[in-house]
């Protein structure tokens, strides 16, 4: 039997967007029922707007879970880079615009604990899950180090926020702007050969080629690692069958399965990397 | 109030269908709908044998309408039988197995596993697919390819035979009588609008399969214009599909001459859309003194009127 629990789907009010820079805002949403439910990994299946422009929903991982000070779920937001329809919408949409929000859905992130740590892999939006990840993480105690890339050093978020919590940060830009020039798969690997031995849980998020290589350099140095994969996705509940990605077959060979209901978290070896 | 449909042999809830490829095997939507209050739930289309489909991308979006091309992937009929049928019959579904087949063989062989499973109640017959080369298609382009089909799968079973048709031919009605002619209790149409969509940048085919098929409101007076069509074509019942999303959407297709309807792409959108879409029409029977929801299907009027002074 399906045994998913019901997702919700709430007409979602904006109560804040904040623009990080010319193309990334985060947007903020009064959805405290989907944000009390969702595990780090899972999404919400997004329209702004009425009508049929866009027409169907686009995933986004929950970014971060709002709270009053006295620690009540409040909402949560959305980290949004503007590239189509959708994300142009979200851009633009000002307190009080509603936003359609269907969640949480898809399975989350496998948590650790110590002794064992957590090295978080971001690549520009990619960033999106690492923030609930990390209070995950932080509530278990777990150490974290987060190798986060972008394109240049004003596409780095959040950092603060993350270096509050304890994470420990290695910053990559393609254009040397900030931190170390080139891809994070390179300080990656470096500390992966240093990090022999110990006990290591890689988490990934960004473009699919830096989750290639992420799940590639992590299997070199027999390493576990989970990968969030992000697929042109109709529905989000398994009615479509367009976000399909292949996987290994335990008896050889490789399937597609559909990336919303087996993850978008993955098993970075298990995935059939094109 | 009367929301229920016979087609043949086959008894509704109430005329709201789950369209084949939209709703996966059912099981996937269990979680936000009691399937047992659907009219029926049309099962993803299922060859004898699994098949991985196409390759990503799939769909792709396009004004108030979306091209996908899936390519049938899906578990075959005996993982169906063996892994979701329990499952839907469990939840009290009324279960319409889409069928695809390479050969007229294949459509028989499908026909005969299905009438001995227990928990399934009709057969929708796929010969409309537009994204695979082999079978399916060819049949329905072909109007003796369609009474072939109906006639040799009418011959091996007892269920209700529904034939789902394309829309990518000059004629539909003409496919649709033959259907009729072969022994089909009910049609359904219509399938997608052969369609494609090209990255102007990259000059790069949107989808992998290059074409795809068209769903979606975008679609919607074309295919309500096909069952009017057929609908004074054929005696059999129709079942109407093709963008509709709303109570107002389904009502039209019904005042055309659908009896049954189905809904797809807006589920995908919305899968609470059901129990909007049959509140809307239970208001509309409401507003409109309708008992039997039956009364109203095919009663588009379209007699030449004195124009009325409405006095606002």
């Amino acid at each position: 039997m399906y045994n998913s629990p019901v997702p919700l789907d709430i007409e979602a009010r904006v109560t804040a967007n904040t623009r990080l820079s010319r193309d990334y805002n985060v947007l903020a949403l009064a959805a405290p029922e989907i944000a009390a439910a969702v595990a780090p990994g899972q999404f919400v299946m997004v329209k702004p707007g009425r009508g049929y422009d866009p027409l169907l929903r686009r995933p986004f991982s929950v970014f971060e879970i709002l709270r009053t000070s006295g620690g009540a779920v409040t909402g949560l937001t959305l980290l949004s880079k503007r590239i189509g329809v959708t994300t142009t919408l979200l851009f633009e949409a000002v307190e009080g615009d509603v936003v359609s929000c269907l969640g949480p859905l898809g399975r989350p992130f496998t948590l650790v604990d110590p002794p064992a740590e957590a090295w978080i892999v971001a690549g520009g939006v990619g960033l999106a899950p690492f923030a609930t990840l990390t209070e995950a993480l932080g509530a278990r105690r777990t150490p974290i180090t987060m190798f986060y890339g972008a394109r240049t050093g004003a596409e780095l978020f959040y950092l603060d926020w993350f270096r509050e919590r304890d994470v420990r940060l290695v910053l990559t830009t393609e254009d040397g702007s900030s931190g170390e020039r080139g891809r994070v798969t390179g300080p990656l690997d470096r500390e992966l050969q240093q990090a022999r031995g110990r006990d290591v849980m890689i988490y990934a998020c960004g473009p699919e080629p830096m989750l290639e290589a992420v799940a590639h350099l992590a299997a070199r140095r027999g390493q576990p690692c989970q990968v969030s994969v992000e697929r042109v996705m109709g529905c989000g509940m398994g009615g479509c069958y367009s976000c399909v990605i292949p996987v290994r077959e335990p008896r050889g060979g490789q399937h597609y399965v559909r990336s919303c209901l087996a993850g978008p978290v993955f098993t970075g070896a298990d995935i059939v990397w094109d | 109030m009367d929301l229920s449909v016979t087609l043949g042999a086959l008894r509704l809830k109430n005329p709201l269908m789950a369209a084949s490829g939209c709703f996966g095997y059912g099981v996937e939507y269990a979680s936000a709908v009691d399937l047992a209050t659907l009219g029926g739930v049309v099962s993803k289309g299922l060859f004898l044998a699994p098949r991985e489909g196409h390759p990503p991308e799939r769909i792709v979006e396009t004004p108030a309408g979306m091209l996908n091309a899936i390519g049938l992937q899906g578990i075959g009929v005996h993982r169906y039988i063996e892994e979701k049928l329990p499952e839907l019959r469990e939840r009290g579904a009324t279960n319409i197995v889409n069928i695809c087949g390479s050969t007229l063989d294949e459509y028989v062989e499908l026909a005969r596993i299905l009438s001995d499973a227990d928990g399934v109640h009709a057969l929708e017959l796929n010969i409309s697919c537009p994204n695979i080369k082999e079978g399916g298609i060819t049949f329905g382009c072909s109007l003796q390819g369609t009474f072939d089909v109906v006639s040799a799968v009418r011959k091996v079973t007892q269920l209700p035979v529904l034939p789902k048709l394309t829309p990518n031919v000059t004629d539909v009605a003409s496919f649709a009588r033959q259907a009729e002619d072969a022994g089909a209790d009910a049609i359904s149409l219509v399938n997608t609008f052969l369609a494609m969509a090209i990255d102007v940048e990259t000059r790069r085919p949107r989808l992998s399969n290059i074409v795809g098929g068209l769903s979606g409101p975008a679609i919607r007076p074309i295919a309500v214009r096909m069952v009017y069509e057929c609908r004074r074509a054929v005696k059999i019942p129709i079942i109407g599909m093709g963008g509709i999303a709303t109570a107002e959407d389904a009502l039209e297709f019904m005042i055309a001459g659908a009896s049954a309807v189905q809904i797809g792409t807006a589920n995908f959108v919305d899968p609470f859309v059901w129990g909007k879409v049959l509140a809307g029409i239970e208001r509309y029977m409401t507003r409109h003194n309708i008992d039997r929801l039956q009364d109203l299907v095919g009663t588009i009027d379209t007699s030449t009127r004195e124009k009325e002074w409405i006095s606002s």
